[in-house]
């Protein structure tokens, strides 16, 4: 691996968007399949979000339980998801979980183990059985590490702290990806017959997020712009449990391993109120579930002194607590002065997840727009209306593999990339420079903040089509605005620049999840309409699917493929055991 | 909610703050929304002096200097260069020195300092400035590639146990701040020609990878070659400065620089040097 600083042409058969768990996963694979790689990513190689994902990997090994296979992995995933999953996806996922856990234990992984001198794992709410293989609650590191490693053993060239701006077609297919240098601010561009974007998330779109600045949805944008299709965009998942306070870190994660290691949430009045939600579940009821309960307790008046709810597990040991979930103690040490072995949390939801994405085929990760791949949280379908704590590691490695694996193969099998059309490059370079044009632009920043309130308050975890056909309105004028920011000073290290060319990304895909919450009339999973509050069983029938053509976005309904009958028999089938 | 003092058995989370200035009155005044003067050293690449410049912050409660920095950012210096991402101490990103101490800027709170004074921030002195307070670390990942890459074993059955991954576990704790890196006394001072020598986080890295119950390699005379463990004279400045509260020193460099001992200097046991070092 080489860390590329200076500007030269550069040419691979593979250009990987984003070092998260399924960008480095993607690039080992299509690395291994004899596939010259190129890593771009936004931030220094090892800082991706990823990292932050802390509770486990859902992967049915059954080391702990031996009552879990991946069938059961698989009902849970479709139920967690109310049944909008691609079912394929959701299928593959469970078979090929427990695979990737031994890849990356041969790799050098270090799980906690058990008892038998096997993988330890965890329950989590949704799932059956003990299914997440963990490290203590810094999962997510131990992935990223791993997976940075290995990647460093495989000849890969990484370009640090670069972003893309725009995705290269010629003849309707895939040339290459223009950007630019964060650290230095030179244009650049990469020629490559294939392109994978993992390139993460979306919630800093939205105000309060556990998301970092990264999260701003770039991938989606330019898969967009270059004809890709996105599904499922109206599914954001609020995730029950953010810090509330202090100010400074609301919106941070606390871990749902704290409430898996036993923690009970409860109201101003000492009431266990999941107990009125999800008398069986109860804390382990799925994240839309108890995102819901607690947005309701704060509404109906019944919140914490900051506005949210009590999470404790302070009648557990102190030393089980430090050992168990060593960095919620230290962060809220650190951050709220609170010891959590002794006193309560304060939380609320944050926005954590989207489950809708870049639209792929099941097996291969290709979009509709030939040479163009996608995987990880930029892409759609595994989770449905619902992502289970867990299950978004092992869809990094699961989907990360496959498409790594398939751009390898469609790259190798393609003449060299043609040369990209010199006027789509300066069309590139004219639109990442057009924020230094604009002198009496307005501030990015105030924009960018403007939007995730706006966000927060009308798309939020209930919706309504006022509310939406009010932040339809208002989005209008943010757009507007958007694409007047200005930057100011010189191209080096520019955040005021960066974030310009941010959040002209941020208004496009909040567009989309717009459009496609006005347009589902339901409630299901992790979009709730106060206006439709029940399921239909019609629109389980269909995905919402968004488009640009010809700089206009469209949204339509497309029909699901039917479930087979082998895999209904599956979702119909009983198990013996209870939840753990 | 409870707002008593620490107990006697609190963590290093809480007695690492010893020193620092915390009664109850700055904590009060903290939580006013008074303002306060945050000071940055700014430069352009290769301006390694740089120039102080002085904002005024508005506090909020539970402020830390990222946000005071990131306040500046968005309503005084657009432009203002800084690296952050997870604002929670789990990436380290946001390395950087406080008052002259390294510290990651998320996990600083504003509260623990006099803020009647300026509170200084600057980038890390170690590394080459690339603007403001965004330094050139790309040196750390050439070392990084160095590194003999974990092996799994084939000769015994994948089965251990978690006492036997604790110290593995530990070393795999780490961030990359790069804070050690930073204060390490071998590095600090060498300028942009850095020595033959990995710094605290390879050190850890490579014990990491040693400890692993399950590794076929052997990293001791790679640390003693080019690794330059040697050069290290146990200050333990690197330990005290760690995010992540790994014992650099202790569970990482002093096993490793033993082994080396015990593998390469010691001549009774060097009959035994063909068999490498015995693992920890």
């Amino acid at each position: 691996m080489s860390v590329a600083l200076e500007y030269h042409p550069f040419e691979s058969d593979v250009i990987v968007v984003g070092a998260g768990g399924a960008g480095l996963r993607a690039a080992i694979e299509a690395a291994a399949s004899g596939a010259s790689v190129t890593i771009i990513c936004k931030s220094l190689l090892g800082k991706a979000h990823t990292i932050m994902a802390e509770g486990g990997m859902a992967a049915a090994i059954g080391a702990v339980d031996s009552r879990d296979n991946w069938q059961v992995h698989f009902r849970d995933t479709m139920s967690g998801g109310k049944y909008l999953n691609n079912w394929r996806m959701a299928e593959l996922h469970a078979k090929e979980a427990p695979a990737e856990i031994e890849s990356l234990e041969r790799w050098g992984a270090v799980f906690d183990r058990n008892d038998q001198g096997g993988v330890m794992q965890r329950i989590f709410g949704g799932h059956t059985y003990r299914r997440l293989v963990q490290v203590g609650d810094r999962t997510g590191l131990e992935l990223i590490r791993t997976l940075q490693d290995k990647a460093v053993a495989s000849k890969l060239t990484v370009f640090m702290e670069h972003t893309v701006t725009k995705i290269l077609l010629r003849d309707g297919r895939v040339c290459g990806i223009a950007g630019y240098e964060r650290e230095w601010g030179r244009f650049r561009v990469w020629k490559a017959p294939a392109v994978i974007v993992a390139s993460g998330g979306i919630g800093r779109i939205y105000s309060v997020t556990s998301n970092s600045w990264e999260g701003t949805a770039d991938g989606q944008a330019i898969a967009l712009e270059a004809g890709a299709e996105l599904m499922d965009m109206e599914f954001v998942q609020f995730h029950p449990t953010g810090m509330v306070w202090p100010q400074s870190v609301r919106g941070v994660l606390v871990t749902e391993a704290v409430r898996a290691e036993g923690g009970i949430l409860t109201n101003a009045q000492g009431e266990r109120f999941m107990e009125r939600y999800d008398p069986k579940r109860l804390e382990l009821s799925t994240r839309d579930v108890v995102a819901r309960s607690i947005h309701t307790e704060v509404a109906e008046g019944r919140g914490s002194p900051h506005g949210g709810a009590f999470l404790s597990i302070a009648h557990k040991p102190a030393e089980f607590i430090k050992k168990k979930l060593p960095s919620m103690h230290d962060q809220f040490m650190e951050f709220a002065k609170v010891d959590i072995t002794k006193e309560p949390m304060e939380v609320y939801p944050t926005t954590h997840y989207v489950m809708g994405g870049i639209r792929v085929d099941a097996e291969t990760a290709a979009t509709n727009v030939p040479g163009l791949y996608a995987a990880g949280e930029a892409s759609a379908g595994l989770h449905g209306a619902n992502r289970l704590g867990g299950n978004s590691l092992s869809d990094l490695v699961v989907f990360g593999r496959r498409a790594g694996f398939a751009a390898a193969q469609y790259a190798l099998a393609q003449a060299p990339a043609p040369d990209p059309e010199p006027a789509q490059i300066i069309s590139a370079e004219k639109e990442m420079l057009e924020p230094f044009a604009l002198e009496d632009g307005e501030n990015p920043f105030t924009v960018q903040e403007d939007l995730q309130k706006m966000m927060m308050e009308y798309v939020g975890v209930f919706r309504t089509e006022a509310q939406l056909l009010e932040a339809r309105a208002k989005l209008q004028s943010l757009q507007e605005r958007a694409s007047r920011t200005r930057a100011a000073g010189s191209r080096l290290y520019n955040a005021m620049w960066h974030a310009a060319l941010d959040v002209r990304n941020m208004v496009r895909i909040a567009g989309t999840i717009i459009e496609s919450a006005l347009l589902r009339k339901e409630s299901r999973g992790a979009h709730s309409r106060v206006d439709y509050p029940d399921t239909s069983q019609e629109l389980q029938k269909v995905n919402s699917v968004t488009r640009r053509l010809d700089g206009t976005l469209t949204v339509r309904y497309v029909e699901r493929p039917a479930l087979p009958a082998e895999l209904a028999t599956v979702l119909e089938a009983k198990d013996a055991g209870v939840p753990a | 909610m409870s707002t008593q003092a620490a107990p006697e058995d609190a963590t290093s989370a809480t007695t690492r703050y010893e020193g620092s200035v915390r009664d109850e009155a700055l904590r009060a005044q903290a939580r006013t929304g008074r303002t306060f003067t945050l000071r940055i050293n700014r430069g352009e690449h290769g301006d390694s002096a740089g120039r102080w410049e002085s904002y005024d912050v508005e506090l909020a409660a539970g402020m830390v200097v990222l946000d005071a920095v990131l306040f500046v950012q968005a309503k005084h210096a657009p432009d203002l260069a800084v690296r952050w991402n997870c604002k929670a101490a789990k990436c380290g990103s946001c390395a950087a020195e406080v008052n002259g101490r390294p510290r990651l800027l998320c996990k600083t709170r504003l509260e623990d300092f006099n803020l009647a004074e300026p509170v200084l921030v600057q980038p890390m002195q170690t590394f080459v400035r690339i603007k403001d307070l965004v330094t050139d670390v790309s040196w750390n990942y050439r070392v990084n590639e160095k590194i003999i890459p974990f092996r799994a074993r084939t000769d015994r059955p994948w089965k251990f146990y978690q006492r036997d991954v604790e110290k593995a576990q530990e070393m795999r704790q780490c961030i990359e701040c790069f804070l050690c890196q930073d204060v390490c006394h071998v590095l600090r001072y060498s300028g942009e020609e850095k020595p033959a020598f990995f710094g605290p986080r390879f050190f850890v890295r490579a014990a990491g990878l040693d400890f692993h119950p399950m590794d076929a390699e052997d990293r001791v005379g790679q640390l003693r070659g080019e690794g330059g463990i040697g050069l290290c004279n146990i200050t333990k400045c690197c330990t005290e400065v760690c995010p992540a509260n790994i014992h650099i020193t202790d569970d990482a460099i002093i096993p490793e620089k033993e082994r080396a001992v015990d593998a390469f200097d010691d001549p009774f046991r060097g009959i035994f040097r063909r068999n490498g070092a015995p693992k920890p």
